[in-house]
């Protein structure tokens, strides 16, 4: 029998986040030659149309699922940290995986260490890539935020499975081929009794892009003065259809939510393009966003840090230079379509 | 209330890391309590001051973990424990195991600890207690209110705020906005020094057989990531530089 390797399909305002396909992704890579089952949990609420339900599954088998476990429950809407783990558990119990994969994001942080204790299992965080070499797997991560990396195994000698989590961006995808299709699969769920109760959820993100999985983050220091100063950014985000950041000091300051802090205390990023507006780059922001691929800072003064890691600089006042970007990116992108 | 606080000592987030011999040098570096415990312990003591009880502080770590807690005892917990043992693998399955079975025996109300530590960052190890010791969580709290055995938090789930009602016993991990730490003060530190302060080691607690600690993890390499270069300072005035640089960003970069 072949063995499975289970990765939770994760659902974002009726969307199945990119990291759900980056887990099947990373299921791929870890199979390598090794002929296996890769096997989605995905819970959704109890009257997900089926057509919905048919998407997000074209999606998972698309990049290399074979089966989507599905569970239904009226409460599956929000995150509900008990519902969710007994559910998963019993996706566990009926696929009996050797590795276990969720994305590195708020439900999967807090899914994943819980699960991994009830399977008495090991856990490797944070997964930027997954790596065969002589003929075992090994998984990278950052430490203090990416400041150093380090490479981690699974001890021999436990029959628990590997449980890990990925972080968004990082794990290559590949390229979906809809050809594919597999089985899905409804599961019965008696939820257990319940010790929490969601009272509420206030969604101030509907619709924004999370950090975490945002191509391109526009992020403001104290630079930015004020939290009306951030509107130029938004503009800008917006063009691009990106995501808007802050450096700790703009948080500090109260010119944003700390929802939106990146850095060694906040999100640790890895954007396409992060354009860094008026922010210095004090050490323990440089760790948060790092790993970006380009890098713009825009900052008045010349000697301020963050140009030492820019890929490009731009010397002047955000207030000036940001919303001539916004009409230039504007007119670039109207002419490319 | 009987409360504890999970506490782990970090590296300063302003101090760069050197790497010496396979691992991180710790010479010359500054250390702090890790800022998200550090918001933990403040928010058992308010607790404490608001509903009366005992804070008590629990770190599995070096001897110089003494340092973050005594100053944590200087903002105004009552207890530390500290469980200081090399035997005692570096591996989050295997600290959570031997936390938890000291957390077994000692009848905590509520249990506090940080989203995750700003050095190895992965976040696996309060939640796990909570699982060992069979209660209830919530991750990533900006708020905690306490009334009549239950408790209402706020979390931060990606900027999205979810409320929840938890019964008590349970186990909070605090995230940034949760409030403001405390300086310590200077009768505070003296105070402090006069403190209940156990170190223990693995002989100590009960229930815990090396066996059962070995680690499921392990790391294989340490390396730094590669430096980033300094790119290009664009010239012109500030709209050549704007177009510039999306000229830039599609030829050479790529990336658009």
């Amino acid at each position: 029998m072949s063995r499975t390797i289970l990765t939770f399909a994760e659902i974002r305002n009726h969307e199945l986040r990119q990291v759900a396909v980056e887990s099947v992704s990373a299921a791929m890579k870890i199979a390598n030659t090794i002929p296996s089952d890769i096997a989605c949990c995905l819970l959704v609420q109890e009257n997900t149309a089926a057509d919905l339900l048919t998407r997000y599954a074209a999606s998972l088998f698309a990049q290399g699922a074979n089966r989507v476990y599905v569970v239904k429950h009226v409460s599956f809407a929000a995150y509900h940290a008990e519902l969710y783990l007994s559910a998963v558990q019993q996706v566990v119990s009926a696929t009996n995986p050797e590795v276990v994969i969720f994305g590195h994001t708020a439900i999967g942080r807090d899914l994943a260490p819980r699960l991994a204790s009830a399977l008495q299992a090991g856990q490797i965080s944070d997964i930027t890539a997954i790596q065969h070499v002589e003929g075992k797997l090994i998984y990278t991560r950052p430490l203090y935020a990416g400041k150093a990396v380090e490479q981690r195994v699974f001890t021999q000698g436990s029959t628990a499975p590997s449980v890990i989590t990925i972080r968004p961006n990082n794990i290559p995808i590949n390229t979906p081929d809809a050809s594919r299709s597999g089985e899905i699969i409804e599961v019965a769920f008696a939820p257990p009794s319940l010790r929490t109760v969601v009272r509420d959820v206030v969604r101030k993100t509907s619709g924004a892009l999370d950090l975490s999985e945002a191509k391109i983050i526009v992020s403001g220091g104290r630079g930015v003065k004020s939290a009306v100063g951030f509107k130029p950014l938004e503009e800008l985000a917006s063009v691009l259809n990106g995501a808007v950041g802050a450096s700790r000091g703009a948080c500090d300051a109260g010119y944003c939510d700390y929802g939106l802090q990146i850095g060694q205390t906040g999100k640790v990023v890895t954007p396409e393009i992060y354009i860094a507006c008026g922010i210095s780059g004090a050490i323990q922001h440089l760790a948060g966003m790092s790993g970006s691929r380009v890098i713009i800072a825009v900052n008045k003064d010349p000697e301020a840090p963050i140009f030492k890691v820019a890929d490009y600089g731009i010397v002047g006042d955000l207030f000036e230079v940001v919303p001539l970007l916004t009409t230039a990116f504007r007119e670039f992108l109207e002419h490319e379509v | 209330m009987n409360i504890w606080v999970l506490l782990k000592q970090t590296f300063d987030t302003e101090e760069k890391i050197v790497l010496t011999g396979g691992g991180v040098s710790e010479a010359g570096v500054k250390w702090i309590i890790n800022p998200y415990d550090e918001y933990a312990v403040e928010e058992a003591i308010r607790l404490a001051e608001q509903h009366g009880g005992k804070v008590h502080l629990l770190s599995a770590g070096p001897e110089r973990t003494g340092e973050a807690l005594r100053t944590a005892l200087a903002m105004g917990a009552d207890e530390a424990v500290l469980i200081h043992d090399p035997r005692i693998p570096q591996d989050e399955w295997a600290i959570a195991k031997v936390l938890s079975a000291f957390l077994a025996d000692q009848g905590a109300d509520l249990i506090l600890g940080g989203n995750f530590s700003v050095d190895h960052g992965a976040g696996q190890v309060a939640i796990r207690i909570a699982e060992q010791l069979g209660i209830p969580h919530v991750g990533s709290i900006t708020k905690l209110d306490i009334s009549s055995g239950e408790a209402i938090v706020h979390r931060d789930a990606e900027g999205d705020t979810e409320m929840i009602s938890v019964q008590l016993p349970a186990l909070f991990t605090a995230q940034q906005g949760l409030n403001e730490p405390r300086y310590p003060t200077l009768p505070g530190i003296m105070k402090a020094k006069k403190k209940p302060f156990k170190q223990l080691s693995l002989d100590d607690i009960p229930g815990i057989s090396l066996q059962e600690l070995g680690a499921r993890t392990e790391r294989v390499s340490l390396s730094l990531p590669p430096a980033r270069q300094a790119g290009v300072i664009l010239q012109g005035d500030l709209a050549a530089q704007a177009a510039d640089l999306i000229r830039r960003l599609r030829q050479d970069a790529k990336v658009i």
